[in-house]
């Protein structure tokens, strides 16, 4: 063991402290990512802590959201948030599913390409789109045709009538749904159409060794596989259906008046915020904040989900 | 023509050889320039490189050789430090370059980065021109004029026998090159900064037999201004190419001596078996 | 009874069941292929219904005017110059604020904080924030900013809500193309005695440039059709402004408050500030589609 001292030039105590310098910069914006998302979370529950302070449990359970007299039940938007998006996944995951089936197995391979690709472009068109296509174009369909006939032949089914019993004006959860169903079918068909094209060749090329047919290779070998990224995928598409805006926003018709009906005009977290913060009062703003909060803490759980799932199957493949 | 007694440094061995014989004329006993003491080395809780002793003499080839996961690249890698990238690595032990115990913290990495280079199995050359990927190592630890940078570069090129088939084309990226050619390159990027070491790990493994017979020529010639040692896994590249041999099995030295030695008449029956391919 | 040149093929019970069983499984596979047919069709239909409308109701009223006239008061003639100056204003220093810190925060997670626990709670924040409803976004730097600058709406909220949509995009990108970088190139940069900040900047940078350039055109296509977000930063401005402190209008801004209006003119320019705008992304999308696949191919 020599004790001898070792020169170190100045090149070298300059490049270590450059680095030091440089990883230290990193790590600040890599914190800032962190704070971005503690800030956006606690910023809009300080600004809102006035109403949850007067409000409490209320805010969440009372239907009576009246500005003019700060009371603020939020019931209706939070239902509303539900049940468009509930509605929007129940019609894009099977329609989804059927256009990534259709795309990995059925279509014939010179068509896959193109129209995969077709489909991943048209997921960046803005909301505000499929919001004005609503507005313009399929509310007069469900104004002229849809809702008359469903008031008429579902409406006096006892129960789930009540749900279908309505004035032919057009917006309503409903209508809602299928904008928002609409917008989140090629997001959710090219995640799982990227997903299913992950299954290792062998794997199908094996069940379609044994005689199985494409359906099966698709329903029992395909999706169990890729199970948990699916979810995952559907997760991460409800997300975006809960926190939508600019598509729900012209077809829900802006009323706070609690229906159970999904033909009758409703409103939804983001639309209640986008329509009315402009003029709000100071108050109003603040339980609109609150609102946000709301919506935020549900996506974040929505979407932690999500991420949780889709790890799941990228551990499977045996990355990290 | 008389035989020469050939006394082995690494265990005292003396063996006759004729004149004829390969490196016959080499002085008896080179100096030590690197040496490992009592190294031992550990991925996370993984003891992959086990008490090694191993004493590599200047400007000679010394080949590491052993089946898959013996620890050869591991250890080659503890040479230049660079396992002290990643996290869960752990070296104990010394290993004296000049004297020195480059594992000692206090010792400065930039100088044993400027003394040890290394060129890897994958031809990784960087995204830039030809010139500017020799260059790179040279500017960032030499302020030089222009000319005494082209005169280096084309020293590096030249010793990396890719001179002449780049010499017109030195403002190409390095992307443009074959794989053997791209390989020699990154051995000219390691050279550029005069290193008394050179770390091979398993260099030609990714490249075609003429690539890989190219490479092996130039370690020929290398080996006469640097220490090289290479890790390969193909016994009879370490057959033709070095002049003394380790052989490593699970994390441990089971036996190191003149490759001569090694591959004709090894003293531990594991090195036998290896050798004559029983297992590996 | 005699030697006959045919044989009869006989079904035993096990052999009809099964062919049963077959031809129920190939009913189950036609019927299971024609309703995935059926939703590709329905699902693509309707896009390509809301195209076609698109199209219809944009094309017929894009003309020049829409880039020399401002936003018009309703029932007159006018065009979106305010609005589309003002979103190129707030997009671009969006992404002037946001691909910095996303560029550092990205290398941050692939060279230093990889395969440590920090980094897979940095990713995992960045995914919830890569699709967290840009509205709530908007929220935010409305209670962080606008609220603690006296309520002023002005452009550079604008220009921060985009930015904090471009954030994890770009964090995202330059992480996994980082990552793609072979580790063997950074080792050998390393061992040349080059200091990591240097060999970040000039090597791992210049190899993963094209994958960072497609992550941030990519979020430039997708702030470019937000709207929610700028409702209460930026909240709009029917002159032509480029104070970045007032208040700014953009596109889509427009487009929310003209389309639901009923004002014939309106209306109009609302469809053709939409067919603008999604030209725009489809545009910035097959750009960065290109340069993705043209890398891919170099690198493979």
């Amino acid at each position: 063991m020599n004790a001898i001292a070792l020169p170190v030039s100045e090149r070298d105590i300059a490049d270590t402290r450059n680095d030091r310098l440089f990883r230290w910069v990193l790590g600040a914006t890599a914190l800032f990512v962190l704070i971005t998302l503690a800030g956006a979370a606690l910023s809009m529950l300080w600004g809102g802590r006035s109403v949850l302070a007067s409000e409490g449990l209320n805010f969440f359970f009372s239907s009576d959201w009246n500005p003019v007299e700060n009371k603020y039940g939020a019931l209706v938007p939070i239902y509303g948030t539900v049940v468009t998006a509930v509605i929007a996944m129940l019609i894009a995951v099977p329609v989804s599913f059927g256009i990534a089936f259709f795309l990995t197995e059925v279509a014939p391979r010179w068509m896959r390409g193109p129209v995969g690709t077709a489909i991943e472009l048209l997921a960046g068109i803005p909301s505000i789109i499929y919001g004005m296509w609503g507005f313009f174009v399929l509310m007069p369909v469900m104004r002229e045709k849809m809702i008359p006939w469903l008031d008429e032949n579902v409406g006096p089914i006892p129960f789930i009538g009540a749900l279908f019993r309505g004035p032919p004006i057009g917006a309503g959860m409903l209508t809602s749904g299928i904008v928002l169903s609409i917008m989140v079918i090629p997001f959710i068909s090219s995640v799982m159409r990227e997903v299913f094209l992950t299954v290792p060749s062998r794997l199908k090329e094996s069940a379609y060794a044994l005689g199985a047919t494409k359906w099966e290779v698709s329903w029992d070998i395909v999706l169990p596989y890729t199970r948990s990224a699916v979810i995952g995928g559907v997760f991460l598409g409800l997300g975006r259906a809960l926190g939508e805006t600019m598509a729900v926003a012209f077809v829900i018709g802006n009323s706070v008046n609690f229906t159970a009906s999904l033909l009758e005009p409703s409103t939804t977290i983001a639309a209640l915020i986008a329509n009315d913060f402009g003029e709000a009062t100071e108050e109003y703003r603040a339980a609109l904040l609150l609102l946000g909060f709301v919506l935020f803490i549900v996506t974040f759980v929505v979407l932690a989900i999500a991420r949780l799932m889709l790890a799941n199957l990228s551990r499977k493949e045996g990355n990290r | 023509m008389t035989n020469f007694t050939r006394i082995d440094p690494m265990n005292d061995a003396r063996t006759t050889v004729a004149p004829h014989v390969r490196d016959a004329a080499l002085p008896l006993a080179p100096p030590v320039k690197v040496s490992a003491r009592d190294l031992n080395f550990w991925y996370d809780k993984f003891h992959a490189v086990k008490h090694i002793n191993l004493d590599v003499p200047e400007k000679r080839v010394t080949a590491l050789i052993g089946p898959s996961g013996c620890g050869k690249s591991t250890l080659l890698r503890v040479f230049n430090r660079i396992y002290a990238l990643y996290p869960k690595m752990e070296a104990k032990g010394e290993v004296l370059l000049d004297g020195e115990n480059i594992l000692d913290p206090k010792y400065p990495m930039n100088r044993l980065r400027s003394k040890v280079g290394m060129v890897f199995q994958k031809p990784v050359p960087f995204p830039m021109t030809i010139y500017e990927n020799v260059a790179y190592g040279i500017r960032h630890h030499e302020k030089l004029g222009k000319a005494d940078l082209d005169a280096r570069v084309e020293l590096a090129l030249r010793q990396a026998a890719l001179w002449d088939e780049v010499k017109d084309k030195l403002k190409e990226s390095g992307l443009g090159l074959s794989g053997g050619q791209q390989q020699r390159l990154c051995i000219a990027r390691a050279v550029a900064l005069k290193p008394d070491v050179l770390l091979l790990d398993e260099p030609t493994s990714a490249l075609d037999p003429i690539s890989t017979s190219r490479i092996e020529q130039l370690v020929e010639e290398l080996k006469r201004d640097f220490t090289i040692m290479i890790v390969t896994h193909n016994m009879q590249q370490a057959a033709r190419v070095s002049d003394y041999t380790a052989f490593m099995y699970l994390g441990d030295m089971v036996e190191h001596g003149a490759t001569e030695q090694i591959f004709s008449n090894p003293v531990k029956q594991q090195t036998e078996d290896y050798i004559t391919g029983r297992f590996g | 009874m005699s030697a006959s040149m045919t044989t009869t093929i006989v079904l035993s019970d096990r052999d009809k069941a099964a062919a049963k069983l077959y031809r129920r499984r190939r009913l189950t596979n036609i019927i299971a292929i024609g309703l995935a047919c059926a939703a590709a069709v329905f699902g693509l239909c309707f896009l390509g219904w809301i195209l076609w409308t698109l199209l219809s109701k944009g094309l017929a009223h894009l003309s020049l005017s829409l880039f020399t006239q401002d936003q018009p008061p309703p029932m007159e003639a006018g065009g979106l110059r305010n609005a589309i100056v003002g979103s190129l204003m707030m997009c671009g220093m969006g992404i002037a604020i946001g691909t910095p810190l996303g560029v550092a925060a990205g290398t941050w997670l692939a060279e230093v904080g990889n395969h440590r626990k920090l980094g897979t709670v940095v990713r995992f924040v960045n995914d919830i924030l890569l699709s967290a409803p840009s509205i709530v976004l908007g929220l935010f730097v409305y209670a962080a900013f606008v609220m603690q600058t006296g309520g002023n709406f002005s452009a550079i909220g604008g220009a921060l809500a985009l930015a904090f949509i471009v954030l994890p995009v770009v964090v995202r990108t330059t992480d996994e193309m980082l990552r793609l970088v072979p580790v063997q190139m950074r080792e050998a940069a390393l061992s040349l005695g080059v200091p990591q900040w240097k060999v970040t900047m000039q090597v791992l940078y210049r190899s993963a440039l094209p994958g960072i350039v497609t992550g941030i055109l990519l979020a430039l296509a997708r702030i470019s059709g937000e709207t929610a977000p700028l409702l209460f930063t930026a909240f709009g401005n029917e002159f032509f402004s480029l104070d970045v402190t007032g208040a700014m209008s953009a596109v889509p801004l427009v487009m929310y408050k003209f389309a639901g209006s009923g004002y014939e003119n309106w209306e109009h320019l609302a469809w053709a500030g939409a067919l603008l705008v999604t030209l725009f992304v489809l545009a910035v999308s097959l750009v960065a589609r290109t340069l993705l696949l043209r890398n891919k191919i170099a690198n493979d």
